[in-house]
């Protein structure tokens, strides 16, 4: 992993605002590539506002988020840009549940990068036998499991070739037995050297593979570091607390 | 057999008629009592409908009337091209019904509901009359043939036929060229009975399905202009009656229009049914697309697509297969408003039997001509119907 050129993304002051409510307050912060973020934090403390800010599903009021050398701005044609580098998992799925697997993976590529059809699918098929899935890419997305629907999701994501993958808490509306098939896509994609954003409280997935954690509280990062770091010797008491209470049982 | 617990169920649980009428009619003495009163309650009801229907009913009138209530004063030497049409049509009929063999539940039903047409041609007319019915059923079979044999090589060339009917037959029934030629040109003043209930519902339907959806996405348009022009067209249009606009469309647009400029009335009629079902398509069309959740939104957003290509590939085909039932409900609902032209002049399927009334020799046989009328809207409404439901099971709706 070289750690050395200019981030890829680079969030300063971030500031976003929900009517009164102050989502995010200030969120500084700097992802070189290949990197994997753990992000972390109760409820309700702007995680998932802050990665949804990053390929602009929210926008941000104030601060300058700038992804691979694209300012976002108002300007739509940077929106689409970085939208097009950016992949995204949802908690939900949200598979497009009138098309099939193919259909889901291919969809984008086809009409966004103008691949055409052999192609896309040439690369769809690769992309769900990395999944794990190769099998099903003639069914719909309700005729899957749970596991199965979020890694259909993942291949969709992947499939535009992303240099960025953002995963909005990808495993919490799983089953348990469900949630490992998922993470071991996500540690293989990881150790793949793919940029990722994660946000989750699976903390063995973030002591395998994360390079940084951030613990977001009340819309601020509160402490970041490395998992030995904040595992080890987290130093501010909320995130103690934090820990204390999602690792107990 | 070898066990003498495997011998047969007791009566009521056994199937077939007997056991059916045990179970649901007499399984109790309440039951049989209820049974036996509406039986006899329907005797009385609807035997003094069949003594009516089949003895002191003229259907003289219906059948010498039938080319008028058909077709209205289409002149007869080019009525070969609306049996062109129909042979056409069937012919698609039977096609899709074949194609669609393998995945139809009751192939019999669907089979037999190609020889439908000939039971018309048992009918008392003349003998080409007969033989044209027949040839329906005759095309309809052969698509079906056609398509249950070679199904992958008509799945395309159907769906174009379905595409291209609807020009085809606009073309057919008005014609292209001058006096004398086959495809003369019939004025639409020529058009009558059930050709032009089904020319105004066609047309109503083909462009108040575009208009109704752009009306839809424009009133959720993050553009005000756009916003506002919907709406206010939206709320105007279904604060007025259609009877209204239609008299409008008769009675006042002449007077607004220049000296010697005149608009056709069928077409009037038509423009004022199409902009008046657009409204209404309009309405339910954003309650499929209010009924998408978010998240479809967000992932064709996070996935890079425009805001026209998620409209287009995600969000309109899930919010119109959420319609169906109401748009199909809305369309007969169209089909059968058409008869409100007759109130305006036009000799559509109503007006045509008003006009077969009022000769003096068909004079009191009101019951004949409206029953006859009612009948075709029935029949056609419920092809509408079960169209709807077909295509439901075809495109999965509900089971996602």
């Amino acid at each position: 992993m070289s750690q050395s050129e200019e981030p890829i993304i680079k969030c300063v002051n971030v500031n976003k605002w929900y009517g009164n409510f102050h989502a995010l307050k200030d969120v500084s912060m700097e992802v070189r590539k290949g990197e994997v973020i753990v992000i972390f934090g109760p409820s309700g403390s702007g995680k998932s506002t802050f990665i949804r800010c990053i390929n602009r599903l929210e926008e941000h009021q104030k601060g300058d988020i700038i992804v691979d050398g694209i300012e976002l701005s108002h300007d739509v044609r940077n929106i689409e840009k970085v939208r097009m580098e950016t992949g995204m998992v949802f908690q939900q799925f949200n598979l497009f549940p009138h098309l099939t697997v193919m259909q889901n993976v291919t969809l984008a590529p086809i009409q966004v990068r103008k691949w055409d059809k052999a192609k896309a699918e040439e690369v769809a098929k690769q992309l769900l036998h990395r999944v794990g899935i190769p099998e099903q890419a003639h069914k719909f997305p309700g005729q899957l499991s749970g596991g199965q629907q979020q890694r259909v999701a993942i291949a969709r994501a992947l499939a535009m070739q992303p240099k960025i993958m953002l995963f909005d808490e990808p495993t919490s509306a799983l089953d348990p037995e469900m949630i490992k098939e998922v993470l071991d896509v996500m540690i293989e994609l990881a150790k793949s050297g793919m940029t990722m954003l994660v946000v989750t409280h699976e903390m063995g997935f973030a002591r395998a593979v994360a390079n940084r954690m951030f613990f977001f509280d009340k819309g601020q990062i509160v402490e970041s570091g490395t998992p030995q770091d904040i595992f080890k010797a987290p130093r501010e008491d909320r995130t103690k607390l934090f820990l204390s209470q999602i690792l107990s049982h | 057999m070898t066990e003498i617990t495997s011998s047969l169920p007791p009566l009521s649980e056994r199937p077939g008629a007997l056991g059916w009428m045990r179970r649901n009619l007499f399984s109790t003495w309440g039951n049989s009592l209820l049974t036996l009163l509406s039986a006899a309650f329907l005797v009385w009801a609807i035997g003094g409908l069949l003594a009516w229907m089949f003895s002191a009913a003229e259907w003289g009138v219906v059948l010498v009337n039938m080319r008028l209530i058909m077709v209205g004063q289409f002149p007869v030497a080019l009525v070969w091209r609306i049996w062109v049409a129909m042979y056409f049509l069937a012919f698609l009929i039977g096609n899709t019904v074949g194609l669609r063999m393998e995945k139809t539940t009751r192939k019999g039903l669907s089979v037999g509901l190609l020889f439908s047409p000939l039971v018309f041609a048992l009918f008392s007319f003349s003998i080409e009359a007969r033989l044209a019915i027949a040839g329906l059923s005759l095309i309809a079979l052969a698509g079906w043939w056609l398509g249950s044999r070679w199904p992958k090589a008509f799945r395309r060339p159907v769906l174009i036929g379905w595409i291209i009917y609807f020009p085809i037959f606009m073309l057919l029934v008005r014609g292209t060229s001058g006096k004398g030629s086959p495809m003369e040109i019939v004025g639409s003043n020529l058009w009558g009975g059930l050709l032009l209930t089904f020319m105004l519902t066609v047309v109503g339907i083909v462009f108040s399905f575009p208009l109704g959806i752009f009306l839809a996405l424009g009133r959720r348009s993050q553009l005000p202009v756009v916003r506002w022009f919907s709406v206010g067209y939206i709320e105007l249009v279904r604060g007025v009656p259609l009877i209204t606009i239609l008299f409008m469309a008769q009675l006042m647009l002449p007077l607004f229009l220049p000296q010697g400029v005149t608009i056709d009335r069928v077409i009037r009629a038509m423009v004022g049914i199409t902009l008046f079902s657009a409204a209404y398509l309009a309405e339910n069309v954003r309650g499929g697309l209010q009924a998408i959740p978010k998240g479809q939104f967000e992932a064709a957003h996070a996935l890079g697509l425009s805001g026209f290509q998620s409209m287009f590939y995600i969000i309109l085909p899930q919010a119109l297969r959420l319609v169906i039932p109401i748009l199909v409900g809305q369309f007969i609902a169209l089909f059968k408003d058409t008869s409100l032209v007759a109130i305006v002049g036009l000799f559509d399927l109503l007006g045509i039997a008003k006009t077969v009334l009022a000769q003096p020799e068909f004079l009191g046989l009101q019951r004949e001509v409206y029953a006859f009328i009612s009948l075709i809207y029935w029949v056609l409404s419920y092809a509408m119907s079960y169209f709807s439901q077909r295509l439901e099971v075809a495109l999965g709706v509900g089971e996602r």
